[in-house]
């Protein structure tokens, strides 16, 4: 598997860590209540299809990224830092 | 011999080499199978599970039968397939899976009892009882029905992985592959050409055609050199491509050295390549197929294909008297080529009927080979021609049922292959990105197809990196494959379906009768596929008699999936040089080699080597040492390594408030110039790591973290940073390797560390939890007053260069003191008696409140985790909370991992009421002391508690107390 890393390029899927959905994301306020908490912590979809997991470029630039692909023929869609989403704080 | 003249072996030079301890003799180019059947050895193994005598079957890696143990010690080996192991001298190989002797085999009685070996017999036959599967059952199969044998020797030899980059990988280098890379390597394209094969030209070796102005194999041998002086072409013969895995990553093995005795001084035997290639090219040829007759597992009955080749590349023919059994145009090619070479050809079987017959041999048409004869090896066969019978005698039978393309790598990613009715064979459909099969691999058979789809696949690699890559074919045959699909001839005994798991045609019947009808169903149920040829000659035979059982098409009916490896791979190259003491690296603190030359006993924590005591002469118990060093500490002064504890610079305008959101504890409130400990959160609300804090300047803070969670704390941190909280001005950088760091604890702590410090170092001068940054003699060094033992101590931090000099010059200052050097043992001893909590109270499932830290959660600002420490279960009153724990008589000795229970609670469940956390024997109090979590423990100071362990059968009284078990109230720390 290879990831491209929006700073580093093309590179091995070992350099990077894998950390699941970008559910994590949104986190909660903290009293948004226990239903919004445990959606964030515990729920996960699984589709089968496009989805979005979060990766951590450990080995590399220490990037953590946000990549769109696709769970059933395995293509990497799309990699953005999360720092570089669009609406994140700056 | 049987030796005919011509072939591609070397016969200016022989080699010897024996098998089953007789002496044979082959030459540069043989492999042990072409240089056995040179010597008329056509017995070579004995069947899995009837241990019926087998010969070979085909000339390469798809063999089911010929598998050997070859060579001895720790380089033996089994199942080595004997049509592809090279001949060396001094080669030693042994037949398998037979007993006293391959010509007489006491569990040859087990083809007589073949109506109990059935498919699925084990199912049915060892049901009951239960427990006599393991010790009596299972062991006696897997004598009888076993493959080879290995030494539990070690293997002496090294294995490699390494990685390559090109832009086209082209995988078999028969007509196909040398084409395309012939076109993409003079186009200048970075190509690299795999073939399993140790001589390059696939079936342009086992052939006598012509290619351009010369024959076959002189084409192929122009071209690999031709190959071979492109710059930018990498040839690897004994290369398999064994594995295709996402975004152009294909996973190789190449046999460096299995060719010879042993692998040359400083070369490995076998390397593991990982190939990155955008594109790449399927030039992997087709498979032969047999066809179902009775009997049709004699040794001398082989794939038409493999006898041709073993005639035209090896000058063996297996036999003198030879006739073919074919369904197509390209089995016929056998008997001309055998004729043409002198053999006698008795008879061409074909089962097609009509079309043209071959000039001067005689040539059946309709016809069909319905039995065989010969115990030990073929001596005739039995045709049926138009509703006659009639017995040949010959002694070497070539069969073809067709041609597979070879699909394995294609189809590895689950796509579904084509049928092609007009080659009676699935030919690939989509497969990964990137990766093209051409030539037979592509049902494209002629060797005019196959160079001209190499070459048109090559350029359509050029193009796609913009280049220009033209090419001229040469001249080739271009003549049709005709084939008329026949798959099992209907019989009154056992026909074979798959040779290497003796599933016949009565097997895969009944599978259907009972219902196992899907191909993986019937793969499961009869075994038909599995073990080390993966059914790569036997499987669509399989499908094709299902799908006559069924009524459905072969399409339909389909083939199993194809997964990594194509061919068996080997553990060492897998493992490569991760094995031993390599198999992961240490790291070894500044003051290793300092310690070492101590004596001292190290102890694996994360990936580092820690001292985990230091024995002085005379101690010969682990306890003497970690007793001494103890008491040492408490009565003057210890020095302790600790620069393993994860280092992080934590730097910015926002820094305290990013230190205020990652610690549930407060920090914005931390002085310039003061250590504060922290106690961090997973989410969840539970504890994931703890450490102290300093802050060196306004926006400075040196954070440390447990041994262990060093790299997940920093990520999670990095988290919290970009992720979470992109708003705020902080950087952070592991500082762990930069720094060597010591304790120095104990009443005499602050004289010995005056002695070296360049500033005072006084109680007002560095107060307790002060930090400072100081010189020692000029050099720049970090001080921090913290302890973990409960003495007065400070960590003493200097760039880690100068590691080894600063544990020298402390020993060297503690001298008048009587200082000790402590390893892990005694730190952790000194922590219980403290009641400072680690790894074993930090377990993941408890939190602050367990912990009796509760109050160290600040409810007044937002931290990772605080908000789910609050849930409902976590804070209930009775919970589990961290106490200490005695015997109630001195001398008694719990027992690590023992759980709590009332006096008179019977031991369930329900009744238990926490456990023994962490156990140490304190040298200062004189007996065994714990820490545990214990049920509502902070109110039940001074309970009769039974402390029982079930697994070791014990049980010790003892009493819950504080968990400070020494100077509770902290004089020491702050003396």
């Amino acid at each position: 598997m290879r990831l491209t890393c929006p700073l580093c390029g093309d590179r091995d899927r070992r350099e990077f860590y894998y950390s699941g959905s970008e559910d994590t994301l949104t986190r909660p306020a903290p009293d948004a209540g226990d239903a919004a908490w445990d959606d964030m912590l515990y729920l996960r979809t699984n589709p089968a299809g496009v989805t979005k997991d979060l990766w951590y470029h450990e080995s590399g630039c220490g990037s953590w990224l946000v990549v769109t692909r696709n769970t059933v023929t395995h293509e990497i869609l799309a990699t953005e830092r999360v720092a570089d989403r669009k609406g994140a704080p700056k | 011999m049987t030796r005919i003249a011509g072939g591609l072996i070397d016969r200016s030079r022989t080699l010897t080499f024996t098998f089953d301890g007789q002496s044979f003799q082959g030459h540069p180019g043989d492999t042990l199978a072409s240089a056995l059947l040179a010597a008329d050895v056509r017995l070579m193994g004995r069947s899995f599970k009837y241990h019926r005598p087998r010969g070979v079957l085909t000339s390469g890696s798809e063999e089911p039968n010929a598998l050997v143990e070859v060579r001895t010690g720790g380089r033996q080996e089994p199942n080595t397939r004997a049509t592809v192991q090279e001949v060396f001298e001094g080669l030693t190989a042994r037949s398998q899976n037979r007993w006293p002797s391959l010509s007489f085999d006491a569990l040859g009685i087990n083809d007589r009892l073949n109506s109990f070996f059935a498919a699925g017999f084990y199912y049915k036959t060892f049901m009951w009882p239960a427990k006599f599967w393991e010790k009596l059952y299972e062991p006696i199969i897997r004598r009888a029905a076993g493959l080879g044998a290995l030494t539990r020797e070690a293997d002496p030899d090294a294995y490699d992985k390494g990685f390559l980059h090109a832009d086209l990988l082209v995988v078999g280098a028969g007509p196909a592959g040398l084409m395309a890379a012939l076109t993409a390597g003079r186009a200048g394209l970075r190509v690299i050409l795999a073939d399993e094969d140790f001589l390059l030209g696939g079936r342009l070796n086992a052939e006598s055609l012509a290619v351009g102005e010369q024959g076959s194999a002189d084409w192929a041998r122009s071209a690999a050199a031709e190959l071979a002086a492109l710059p930018t072409v990498r040839l690897m013969p004994r290369t398999t491509v064994f594995g295709v895995f996402d975004h152009g990553i294909y996973g190789a093995v190449e046999r460096v050295s299995d060719h010879l005795p042993a692998p040359v001084q400083g070369q490995v035997r076998q390397t593991l390549w990982r190939i990155y290639a955008p594109q790449a090219i399927m030039a992997t040829g087709a498979i032969e197929r047999p066809i179902a007759f009775d009997n049709n597992d004699r040794p001398g009955v082989m794939l038409a294909g493999a006898l041709r080749a073993y005639a035209n590349r090896w000058a063996v023919v297996p036999g003198q008297r030879v006739a073919v059994f074919a369904n197509n145009d390209d089995g016929l090619r056998t008997a001309v080529d055998l004729q043409a070479k002198g053999v006698d050809v008795v008879a061409v079987i074909d089962s097609r009927e009509g079309g043209a017959l071959l000039p001067g041999i005689r040539h059946l048409r309709g016809a069909s080979v319905v039995d065989t004869s010969g115990r030990l090896g073929l001596t005739g066969i039995t045709v049926e021609h138009r509703g006659r019978r009639e017995t040949l005698a010959v002694d070497a039978l070539g069969v073809s049922g067709g041609w597979n393309p070879n699909l394995g790598l294609m189809q590895q990613h689950r796509a579904r292959p084509d049928w092609s009715d007009e080659i009676a064979a699935f030919v690939p459909a989509r497969g990964p990105k990137g990766l093209v099969a051409v030539g037979a691999a592509a049902g494209v058979f002629s060797t005019h197809g196959a160079l001209r789809t190499g070459a048109e696949a090559a350029r359509a690699a050029a193009e796609a990196l913009g280049r220009q890559a033209p090419y001229a074919l040469p001249k080739a045959e271009d003549a049709p494959y005709r084939i008329a699909p026949l798959w099992a001839v209907k019989g009154a005994s056992r026909a074979w379906v798959d040779q290497q798991n003796d599933v016949t045609v009565k097997d895969v019947k009944l599978a259907h009768q009972e219902a196992f009808s899907d191909v993986e169903h019937l793969k499961r149920y009869t075994t038909l596929g599995m073990a080390t040829d993966q059914g790569k000659t036997g499987n669509l035979l399989g499908a094709a008699i299902m799908a006559e059982l069924t009524g459905q098409s072969i399409e339909a009916t389909g083939q199993t999936t194809y997964r990594p490896p194509f061919t068996p791979v080997s553990l060492g190259a897998l493992g490569g040089r991760s094995k031993g003491r390599d198999f992961k690296p240490f790291r070894l603190t500044p003051s290793h080699h300092w310690a070492k030359s101590q004596g001292a006993v190290f102890v694996e924590v994360g990936m580092w080597l820690r001292t985990q005591w230091l024995p002085k002469a005379g101690e010969t118990e682990w306890r003497q040492s970690v007793d001494r060093e103890v008491l040492a500490t408490r009565a003057s002064v210890g020095i302790c390594d600790v620069t393993t504890l994860g280092k992080i610079d934590v730097q910015g305008t926002d820094a305290a408030a990013f230190l205020d959101r990652v610690y549930a504890n407060n920090f914005a409130s931390l002085a310039i110039g003061k250590c504060r400990y922290g106690l961090m959160l997973r989410e969840d609300g539970m504890v994931y790591d703890d450490g102290t804090t300093a802050r060196l300047g306004p926006n400075e803070y040196v954070m440390t973290t447990t041994t262990a969670n060093a790299v997940l704390v920093f990520r999670n941190l990095e988290y919290a940073r970009q992720v979470l909280w992109p708003d705020l001005d902080v950087q952070i950088i592991s500082t762990t390797e930069a720094w060597a760091q010591y304790s120095v604890a104990g009443p005499n702590a602050r004289k010995l560390l005056q002695k070296l410090v360049d500033q005072d170092i006084s109680d007002a001068g560095l107060p307790y939890m002060g930090c400072a940054e100081i010189t020692i003699g000029g050099l720049r060094a970090r001080l921090f007053r913290i302890s973990f033992s409960g003495e007065l101590a400070y960590e003493i931090a200097v760039p880690a260069r100068y590691g080894d000099g600063l544990i020298r010059a402390l020993v060297a200052a503690g001298e008048e003191f009587g200082a000790v050097v402590y390893g892990t043992e005694a730190l952790g001893v000194m922590r219980v008696e403290k009641g400072h909590v680690a790894g074993n109270e930090l377990n993941g499932t408890s939190t602050a409140l367990n912990m009796g830290l509760g109050k160290m959660v600040s409810r007044k600002k937002e931290a990772i985790g605080v908000t789910l420490s609050g849930r409902e279960a976590l804070v209930a009153e009775d919970g589990l909370r961290l106490v200490g724990v005695k015997p109630v008589n001195p001398a008694d000795a719990m027992k690590a991992g023992s759980h709590f229970l009332k006096i008179g609670a019977a031991p369930t469940v329900e009744n238990d009421d926490g456990w023994l956390t962490s156990l140490v024997y304190s040298p200062h109090l004189g007996h065994y002391i714990a820490l545990g979590y214990l049920r509502d423990g902070a109110r039940r100071m001074g309970e009769k508690i039974r402390v029982v362990n079930l697994l070791a059968g014990t049980e010790i009284m003892a009493e819950i107390v504080s968990p400070h078990f020494i100077d509770p109230q902290g004089e020491r720390l702050r003396g």
